[in-house]
């Protein structure tokens, strides 16, 4: 019986029986609004941007993106998301492993703080910036004397992709350490290991799926990021215009096919964001492992 | 080695977890660390090891103070309730993982490792699954396995932390005989946790009694069962009955008998008696050392038959085991009357059955 069992899921042994299925109707209505839905507003807009990338002909497209502002703007993206995942990366891990495995005071307010720039409007975070390293900012001046830019320059991009991405990892970490416990880890202390080879060899394979797919996620938010990166950027062509900034641009001189073509990189982004995400899914989830967990015969 | 506890205190909070603890344990000695949950057994058993500090109090293995000393520096083998293997790695991998994060210099070649991991996994019987992942073994292989990690560093004491806890009945008693058979191979001084009287009492060589943060009693397990030092031993280790009564003229008067005591200190006063179940004999003749009762239920499977009864006088719920044989020889019948003839009367002072959880009637067959 057990055994029978195991191998559906909850979904299927719900559907299996007649005291819990759904009247037909209720499931037919109910799967028409979600299909419904799904197709209008997310497949339809997908669509919408390859068909009218490629309506000029693949010459355009390819035109689109090798210009020479298309490929800083892809170059200035790439650049933000290479230094503000690693970054996000280690400051994610640490925070999630001072949260899940040990007790300190004001512990509920960084557990809290992580969450600040999923709640702040991404056009604020951006002001933050420009108020603390803009020429009429706290540093402004400061920095002017020592000719630095960070407002209007690359710095500044990069700066305001690192806090909108923040939580990403983080996120994916805390509740994953939480649930896994530190009984591998006082384990492998126990058995000689100093600090980082219990990092490397015991809590690092432990959160590997779910530490990649944080990484993923902060990936993909760090190259589509438009509202704090517009805030800092000035739009100086060629100079300080990521990918998003510069589909804007285009679209508004109604370049609407060159918009569309490098807007059909960050959806292409997306796809393979999404395709990652459910191989990673598929890999971690326990029901993949053949198995599991016999339990000694129970009398 | 030998440990020695010195006045260890450890508080969470507002919370005494253990107060005043000053324990020895002798070199090659298995010893029960025995106690009800929250009696401070296994914080000390942690403190011990080092993944928790005491807030006072010292630390000494084999004479050496090692309060400072960190966890890895120890040379203890842990062996955790739940097991802690490493799940993504294989059952020899997790074994050899003590091998493999020595420093360089101490540590053995690749056939080296190889062979201790399968000296171990031999020792206890699952060489067979060497290649298995954690999540593909029952929990009695998993503790097993658990155990074979803990001794591949050749740690010079083993604590065990309800080791057997998370498994059923029937693994349970298996793994015990085991356990037994392999301290008796190895002596290596250990230490387990447990809140399971008999488990304490039929592996250990010497059981310390834990309450509250304190220690109740330390001695062979046959002293502490037989003469347990307070109430509460003697209703932790084993069922027992618990009876009210006076002190006059050198008896103890309970429930319309007057009976002979092991231990009376007082001249008069009340107190409260225990008695095991096995040591109350049933007689149908009327006599003044024998408790008038009824008779309520027999229950006459197994080796030992039991048969519960009131008293007549106060009607206090009373639990009597004997032998099978024994039982046929009486021909008892429920409701009728009997006299039962304690044994071994042990009497506390009244007022320390207050620290007893709850009158144990009938807790282990």
């Amino acid at each position: 019986m057990a055994g029978a069992t195991s191998t559906l899921t909850a979904s299927q042994r719900f559907e299996s029986r007649s005291a819990t299925r759904d009247h037909g109707v209720v499931r037919a209505l109910l799967l028409a609004l979600g299909l419904g839905f799904f197709v209008l507003f997310l497949i339809l807009p997908l669509v919408v941007v390859f068909a009218e990338a490629l309506r000029k002909g693949w010459e355009t497209y390819w035109a689109a993106l090798v210009e020479p502002d298309a490929l800083s703007a892809i170059r200035l993206t790439l650049l933000a998301a290479a230094i503000a995942v690693p970054l996000n990366l280690v400051f994610g891990v640490s925070a999630a492993w001072a949260i899940a495995k040990y007790q300190f005071r004001g512990k509920a307010l960084l557990t809290t703080m992580i969450d600040l720039p999923f709640s702040v409007s991404p056009v604020i975070a951006g002001l933050i910036y420009v108020l603390v390293f803009g020429a009429q900012g706290w540093f402004g001046p400061l920095l002017e004397g020592y000719d630095v830019r960070i407002i209007f320059a690359v710095p500044g991009i990069v700066l305001a992709t690192i806090f909108v991405t923040f939580p990403f990892i983080a996120r994916e970490l805390i509740p994953l350490m939480e649930a896994q416990g530190s009984e591998e880890e006082e384990a492998a202390l126990v058995l000689g290991a100093s600090g980082w080879q219990t990092f490397w060899r015991v809590t690092l394979p432990n959160i590997k799926w779910g530490l990649l797919y944080g990484v993923i996620l902060c990936n993909a938010r760090a190259m589509g990021e438009f509202g704090a990166v517009s805030v800092v950027s000035g739009h100086i062509r060629g100079m300080t215009n990521t990918m998003p900034l510069h589909v804007e641009i285009l679209y508004n001189e109604y370049q609407f096919a060159a918009a569309f073509a490098v807007a059909s990189l960050l959806a292409l982004l997306a796809l393979f964001t999404l395709a990652v995400k459910s191989v990673i899914e598929w890999r971690a989830s326990p029901t993949s492992t053949p198995g599991t967990r016999p339990e000694e015969p129970r009398t | 080695m030998s440990i020695r506890v010195e006045n260890i205190d450890k508080r969470f909070g507002a919370f005494t977890a253990l107060n005043d603890v000053t324990l020895d344990f002798r070199t090659g000695e298995l010893t029960a660390l025995l106690g009800p949950s929250g009696c401070g057994k296994t914080t000390l058993l942690r403190i011990i090891a080092g993944l928790e500090t005491a807030d006072s109090g010292r630390i000494l293995i084999a004479g050496e103070e090692t309060s400072d000393k960190p966890v890895r520096e120890r040379q203890v083998g842990f062996v955790f309730q739940h097991y802690a293997l490493f799940r993504h790695m294989s059952v020899f991998e997790n074994v050899a993982f003590g091998l493999r994060v020595k420093p360089r210099r101490e540590r053995p070649g690749e056939a080296g490792i190889r062979r201790r991991v399968m000296e171990l996994l031999d020792l206890v019987q699952l060489a067979w699954l060497a290649d298995r992942m954690p999540a593909q073994l029952s929990g009695g292989q998993r503790q097993r396995i658990a155990l074979a990690r803990a001794l591949a560093v050749e740690p010079q004491v083993l604590l065990l932390d309800e080791p057997f806890g998370a498994l059923d009945a029937k693994v349970r008693k298996e793994l015990r005989g085991w356990l037994r058979q392999l301290h008796e191979t190895l002596h290596i001084t250990s230490i387990f946790v447990t809140h399971d009287q008999e488990e304490a009492l039929e592996l250990a060589d010497r059981v310390v009694v834990m309450n509250q943060g304190r220690i109740e009693q330390a001695g062979p397990p046959q002293t502490v069962y037989e003469h347990p030092a307070n109430a509460f031993v003697h209703g932790f280790l084993g069922a027992s009955n618990i009876l009210r009564g006076t002190i006059r003229d050198g008896l103890f008067h309970a429930e319309g008998a007057s009976l002979p005591a092991r231990n009376i200190h007082q001249s008069g006063g009340e107190a409260i008696a225990y008695l095991r179940p096995h040591e109350l004999a049933i007689a149908r003749r009327p006599d003044p050392a024998g408790i008038p009762a009824e008779i309520r239920r027999i229950l006459a499977f197994g080796a030992l038959a039991r048969i519960e009864l009131v008293t007549l006088a106060g009607r206090v719920p009373l639990e009597v085991e004997l032998p099978q044989r024994d039982l046929a020889g009486l021909a008892l019948n429920p409701g009728e009357t009997v006299h039962l003839m304690p044994q071994g009367v042990n009497l506390f002072p009244s007022a320390e059955a207050a620290i007893l959880p709850k009158p144990v009637l009938a807790k282990a067959g």
